[in-house]
């Protein structure tokens, strides 16, 4: 058997180590489409931060593939020819496939507006990025961050532990608008504008010119204008589609990434994908969603890999989550946290402690999405409560009244005290 | 032969002697919040329940970890987190769907049960027996238990 991997992201390399344990004679390939050793993007922000250097971001330790017997190719996959199993590489040489596993991530979205191309605006996305970000982001440099989503948010505090004068710049009504409601969005604003950073929401960049040498000047709606030496674009990303590109037709099945089922597989059958450019389905509602997350990049790429050498195991579904740490405030957001038809709410806040619970639940009593902000303690049972989908029964009614018991809750209806009226269906 | 921690609430009194133990032996204090292990008390139910990481097979902490900072140490089994690789993202801390990996906002790393080397202060300390560490197959019923509590439907396929 031959596998080959397009693309050396966390999802390609779990399923790299994954084929090799479960088919030790096969041949495992994986295609490294960037001139670095093989590294975590979002480990990124920690070396902005000077928390690690750069070897600190590498997933895995020198010699790790040679020693699996993974042989690690550091070419880019330039195209696929579905019908004879071939795959062309960047310096033209062609290589047969059993089974692909496509798993080449996603890309960040460039905003249509002018002077996305200056000098001193960058992604953070790719070590490059960072090499670039840490040259202009010097202690006491103006910097505007366009973008308080997820990503952007976790950019926002290594550029504010770099010193630099921040100023952020989001087009919704409030920061990170996909994984808050307004009031968590609100806290977040609250806790950043006391540690010193301006933040503009609902306000949109219209474009940035050159003001000098070295400055930018980043003019916003209202007239109003941000001078700066950097300008940090986090609007967002895109899967990474031009393998299935081809002229203007797509050669495999693709919504907004390419269209998994669930064992990974796309719509052809001896190729997978897995990570942030797939398509695969939302855990609760079944609809086809990419939440571009890492965990739901390493179970793809494991299930992928389990499926390609034929066992075959099914993928749950995608849960969204995500975890923030911004100056100190830590928020959490799980699922469907803004609620589903016919379910129910609990909410507790305390903004003067910046601390707020959010819980969802269905028709049937089960939980299905939750926030979190300032209360960090065994986050991850929501995770646990959620993919149980199992109802909770008197449980619901004690956290109506206390949500802080969650974790009370989850240990109550898991296996250490007995199912209870909590068991699995 | 691995051993396990094995916990039988029914046991418990509450006495909160293992979460005194265990952040002693982690953190030098005596201090339950800096616990690893964590005693659940149950009101209503009057009944206290230990709750500390299992060590999983499925190891969702150390799949998600982008930086291979929590590795298996190879003479308990035990998924540990390797300090100086740990980078504070807290991934783990969410991807664990048993909420036993915790953030240390002290160390700007996160902190789970890695079976104190061998030797699980927990179970040394504790008085009545509700927590022991034996060879792993003794707790295969609670092991069993824990599968039919699966968190997802993949891994019980994959079985
Ligand atoms: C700054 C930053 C911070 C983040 N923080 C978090 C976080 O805290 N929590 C979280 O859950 N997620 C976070 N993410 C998102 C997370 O990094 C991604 O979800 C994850 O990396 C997805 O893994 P992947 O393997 O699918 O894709 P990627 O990590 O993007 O890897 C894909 C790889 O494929 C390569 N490639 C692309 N095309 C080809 C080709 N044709 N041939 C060969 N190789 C190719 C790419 O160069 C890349 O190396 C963050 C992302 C960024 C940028």
């Amino acid at each position: 058997m031959r596998y080959l991997i397009a693309g050396a992201g966390p999802a390609g390399v779990v399923a790299a180590e994954t084929l090799r344990r479960a088919d030790p004679q096969a041949t495992v390939r994986l295609f490294c489409g960037e001139q670095e050793p093989v590294y975590s993007r979002m480990a990124i922000p920690y070396l902005l931060a000077h928390k690690i250097d750069e070897r600190g971001t590498w997933l895995r330790e020198p010699g790790h593939f040679e020693a699996l017997g993974i042989e690690l190719v550091h070419q880019r996959i330039e195209s696929v020819e579905w019908d004879t199993h071939t795959v062309r590489r960047a310096d033209g040489q062609r290589e047969h496939y059993d089974r692909l596993l496509i798993a080449t991530g996603a890309r960040p979205a460039t905003p249509p507006v002018p002077g996305m191309d200056l000098p001193g605006v960058r992604h953070c996305w790719t070590l490059g990025d960072a090499r670039a970000i840490a040259a202009r982001a010097r202690p006491g440099s103006r910097v505007v961050l366009m973008g308080a989503g997820f990503i952007g948010c976790i950019i926002l505090e290594a550029l504010v532990l770099r010193g630099v004068r921040l100023t952020v710049i989001e087009a919704e009504d409030r920061m990170v608008p996909r994984m808050m409601d307004a009031t968590g969005g609100a806290m977040l604003q609250a806790w950043c504008e006391r540690k010193g950073v301006r933040v503009h929401t609902a306000t949109q960049v219209l474009g940035v010119e050159r003001a000098g040498s070295d400055t930018l000047a980043v003019h916003c709606e209202h007239g109003a204008v941000h001078p700066a030496e950097l300008l940090v674009v986090a609007t967002g990303v895109l899967p990474n589609l031009d393998l299935v590109a081809d002229g203007t037709r797509l050669s495999l099945e693709t919504g907004r990434g390419i269209r998994v089922d669930p064992w990974q597989r796309s719509s052809d059958p001896d190729v997978f994908a897995a990570g942030d450019v797939c398509e695969s389905v939302d855990w609760y509602s079944g609809e086809r969603a990419v939440y571009a997350i890492q965990p739901a990049a390493v179970e793809q790429g494991r299930i992928a890999a389990l499926n390609m050498c034929g066992r075959p195991v099914r993928y749950a579904g995608a849960l969204p989550m995500n975890i923030l740490d911004t100056l100190g405030l830590v928020t959490v957001s799980f699922g469907h946290w803004a609620g589903v038809p016919g379910g129910e709410s609990v909410r507790r806040a305390e903004p003067g402690r910046s601390r707020y619970l959010r819980l969802e639940f269905d028709e049937r009593d089960r939980l299905v999405g939750a926030i979190v902000v300032g209360l960090p303690e065994h986050v991850g049972v929501l995770r646990g409560l959620l993919q149980r989908r199992a109802p909770l029964g008197a449980w619901k009614a004690r956290l109506a009244r206390s949500p802080t018991r969650i974790a009370e809750a989850f240990v109550a209806c898991t296996a250490t005290t007995g199912l209870g009226d909590a068991a699995s269906p | 032969m691995l051993k396990a921690l094995s916990i039988v609430p029914d046991k418990c009194t509450g006495c909160m002697q293992c979460e005194l133990a265990c952040s002693y032996e982690h953190e030098g204090v005596f201090n339950p919040a800096r616990s690893r292990i964590r005693v659940f008390h149950f009101h209503d139910e009057a009944r206290y329940v230990p709750y500390t990481c299992t060590q999983c097979a499925e190891a969702w902490c150390q799949l998600a970890c982008p930086v291979e900072a929590i590795q298996i140490n190879p003479h308990t089994g035990a998924k540990e987190v390797i300090e100086n690789l740990c980078v504070g993202c807290k991934v783990c801390t969410i991807a664990c769907p048993f909420g036993t990996v915790n953030y240390n906002q002290a160390t700007g790393k996160v902190i789970k049960c890695d079976l104190c080397g061998g030797d699980p202060a927990c179970a040394r300390y504790c008085p009545t027996g509700a927590i022991t560490y034996v060879d792993a197959d003794l707790t295969a019923y609670e092991r069993m238990r824990m599968w039919a509590a699966r968190t997802d439907t993949q891994a019980q396929a994959s079985a």
